[in-house]
């Protein structure tokens, strides 16, 4: 993929089709809506929310964003359970120990007092970074915080406070500022509805499946050694599983997968028997795949 | 729809983008820069849109449009597809507001009506008086001089417990109205990946050496952790079709019960011909409310039964996602299904399969002489773990036990 001058995104000239345009040189075909939320989120330094079914290309569209903008990516992944020292600092307990029993064996360490020698263990080299923390500290960053629906509603809360100061407090050391704030993009599988709050903070996008002729050019973007008859078969054949109203319908990331897999047959069109046997690339249900073989195959086999 | 006064003040929404005479007006050279402060007129063209918006039931409030304020800022106004994509994405916050903000943005800028098809599924939903008013006085009447006969064997209280809701007398409707602040439904516990502070389990080694830390790095006691319970969400889905309908108003009062219990793991939705989540009006305190707020949101009340369809739409919107996911579901209807059973089957066996447990309440069950012989019920009893009764306090107090113990 080549990398993209961070220069081009002159912000005082951006407008949201030149930063499309700069998606596009990155290998992250967005429509317009989506354009224009990134401009919006980089504009209004608001963060960006993203909702839509899995495999739309949520998670890649923050790669992208780091890669034109020449930010570091930063990612959180949530989870259920996931807290505040998963996601923000922790301090190093065990090096400290250590510091602190070398410190004694050495004779004080030069340490005057014992609120000096405290103090030392409370040093910035003993706090662990996690991703929030580290998207602050390296500006520019991009922040994605992946999934944020897995993650207990308590968490969101404690998202919104660091999200609405891009800064951290740290009792023990003080509060770290971030000089530039970090670009935040949070995405959702909606397996759970995010509270109202944290979505009133951030620029919402919902993200659907590609149209078909963004979908062929995102295949031939991917996937250049793929022929470009193969790259319009699976997309079409890819948009009537969708409107096939199977239990989950296939996403970009998996007509990705099977054109792929198609190729690696040697295909350079598709044809059934090849279909047939790498449907699992598309289709993760039993259920769908059966419905999809009697009806989408049935009429590729003519 | 309020849009002919901001449109008269903006003058005629024309080819020149919807914010025609305002961006006109106001932008000589740079539109983004005349913007930096926006023009009054301007904001009350965008004010005027979001009072439009919340009509159609986006809840748009004023940081929101003071958000596409802002987006304006930064985009040509002249451009109506800008516009459109600021307020969509500072105005909108959730997948079934996107329909209709479509209608109202081509509506209050477009001058025209809002497009049907895609749309007719989703369309604000007309506002309807809400079913829970006992039924008429007379009858109830002679149904409340039948009470004594029972009172002689049992106390009146237990009579009111196990008689059928559908065979109250207004006072008595009252009474058990109060009772339901008793029940407290709710779901078993699971292992939550999460630890909690214990006296036996495996060491917390992070507090044990931070406790270390503060006496100097001496070695202290280990402080051991286990982990944590967290109750499974319970989901109810309630039939309010019209075989139904004497039952459904208890059986909500029970979901608001849960609801109650736990707010942020209950979640309700009613079934019948369509599907429809009446979980946030379920939050409001007050039952009678509640109720009052579920049955304006709820369209087929007293309508027919498509179990199999309806439960596809919940699983496909919501089931799949999460919301059945390790779940107690709860289904209140008595089978009769207008529908293809078989759908329904497939449907039970794709909940069954998410789902922790699943229940199936059947009012009919309390009566005598019942079997499972409707369509419905026999395709659901291979996936459905237990069967209970709901036609009486005391049926929805067992009904609890069940929850519990999923």
């Amino acid at each position: 993929m080549a990398s993209v001058d961070p220069r081009t995104l002159d912000p005082a000239g951006l407008t949201p089709a030149a930063l499309g345009h700069a998606l596009e040189q990155a290998g992250y075909l967005p429509d317009d809506g989506l354009s224009t939320a990134a401009y919006l989120a980089l504009r209004m330094h608001r963060p960006l929310f993203l909702e839509g079914d899995a495999g739309v290309g949520k998670t890649s569209l923050a790669h992208a964003l780091a890669e034109v903008t020449g930010a570091e990516l930063v990612r959180l992944q949530c989870y259920e359970g996931i807290d505040a020292s998963q996601a923000l600092y922790d301090w190093d307990f065990p090096r400290q120990v250590l510091h602190l029993r070398a410190t004694e064996t050495a004779g004080g360490g030069g340490y005057r007092d014992a609120a000096e020698l405290e103090r030392s263990l409370y040093d910035r080299r003993f706090l662990i970074a996690r991703p929030i923390l580290r998207a602050l500290e390296h500006s520019p960053s991009v922040l994605l915080i992946d999934e944020i629906d897995r993650a207990d509603d308590e968490f969101e809360a404690f998202l919104l406070e660091v999200l609405a100061d891009n800064a951290v407090s740290i009792p023990e050391l003080g509060t770290i500022r971030a000089e530039t704030p970090p670009l935040v993009v949070l995405t959702s599988n909606r397996t759970r509805e995010v509270h109202d709050a944290l979505k009133r903070r951030c620029l919402y996008h919902w993200v659907a499946h590609p149209s078909y002729e963004r979908e062929v050019a995102i295949l031939r973007r991917r996937l250049p050694e793929v022929s470009e008859r193969l790259a319009r078969e699976v997309a079409g054949a890819v948009r009537r599983m969708r409107e096939a109203d199977l239990l989950k319908p296939p996403g970009v990331a998996e007509s990705i997968d099977w054109a792929q897999a198609l190729h690696l047959l040697g295909a350079d069109s598709l044809d059934a028997d090849r279909a047939a046997a790498t449907l699992g690339a598309v289709l993760k249900y039993q259920e769908d795949a059966a419905r999809i073989r009697d009806t989408v195959l049935a009429e590729l086999a003519g | 729809m309020s849009a002919a006064g901001p449109m008269g003040t903006a003058g005629p929404m024309g080819a020149a983008g919807p914010m025609g005479a305002a961006g006109r007006r106001s932008t000589a050279g740079s539109p983004v820069a005349a913007l930096a402060e926006p023009r009054r007129d301007f904001v009350d063209v965008v004010v005027g849109f979001a009072r439009a918006l919340r009509q159609a039931g986006v809840p748009a409030g004023p940081d929101r449009v003071q958000a596409m304020l802002r987006a304006l800022g930064h985009l040509d106004v002249l451009d109506s597809g800008q516009v459109y994509w600021a307020g969509r994405l500072t105005l909108c916050a959730d997948p079934e507001d996107l329909d209709r903000y479509d209608a109202a943005f081509a509506l209050y800028f477009g001058g025209q009506r809002p497009r049907r098809g895609r749309t007719a599924t989703e369309a604000p939903q007309v506002l309807r008086a809400a079913p829970f008013e006992p039924a008429a006085a007379g009858e109830e009447q002679r149904e409340g001089d039948d009470s004594p006969n029972f009172a002689v064997h049992a106390s009146r209280h237990e009579v009111l417990r196990h008689k059928d809701v559908t065979a109250l007398s207004v006072t008595e409707r009252q009474q058990l109205e109060r009772l339901f602040a008793l029940l407290a439904p709710r779901a078993s516990g699971r292992r939550s990946l999460r630890y909690t502070a214990a006296h036996r389990g495996r060491v917390d080694l992070d507090r044990t050496v931070r406790q270390m830390l503060s006496q100097g790095g001496e070695p202290a006691e280990l402080i051991r952790q286990r982990r944590r319970h967290k109750p499974r969400r319970l989901v109810l889905l309630i039939d309010v079709s019209g075989s139904m309908s004497p039952y459904a108003d208890w059986l909500l009062r029970f979901a608001h019960a849960a609801t109650r219990r736990a707010p942020q793991g209950t979640e309700v939705f009613t079934v019948g011909t369509r599907l429809t989540r009446v979980t946030r009006e379920l939050r409001l305190r007050d039952p009678d409310r509640a109720l009052a707020a579920a049955g304006r949101a709820v369209p087929d009340w007293r309508g027919g039964t498509r179990l199999g369809d309806t439960l596809k739409a919940f699983l496909d919107r919501w089931g799949q996602r999460g919301v059945a996911r390790g779940a107690v579901v709860v289904l209140c209807s008595d089978g009769w299904e207008r529908g293809d059973p078989a759908e329904l089957g497939s449907q039970l066996a794709r909940l069954a399969r998410l789902a922790h447990a699943v229940v199936w309440v059947n009012p009919h069950k309390g009566k005598d002489g019942f079997a499972p012989v409707t369509g419905g019920m026999v395709a659901a009893l291979p996936h459905i773990d237990s069967l209970v009764a709901g036609h009486s306090f005391a049926a929805l107090e067992e009904l609890v036990e069940v929850i519990a113990d999923a």
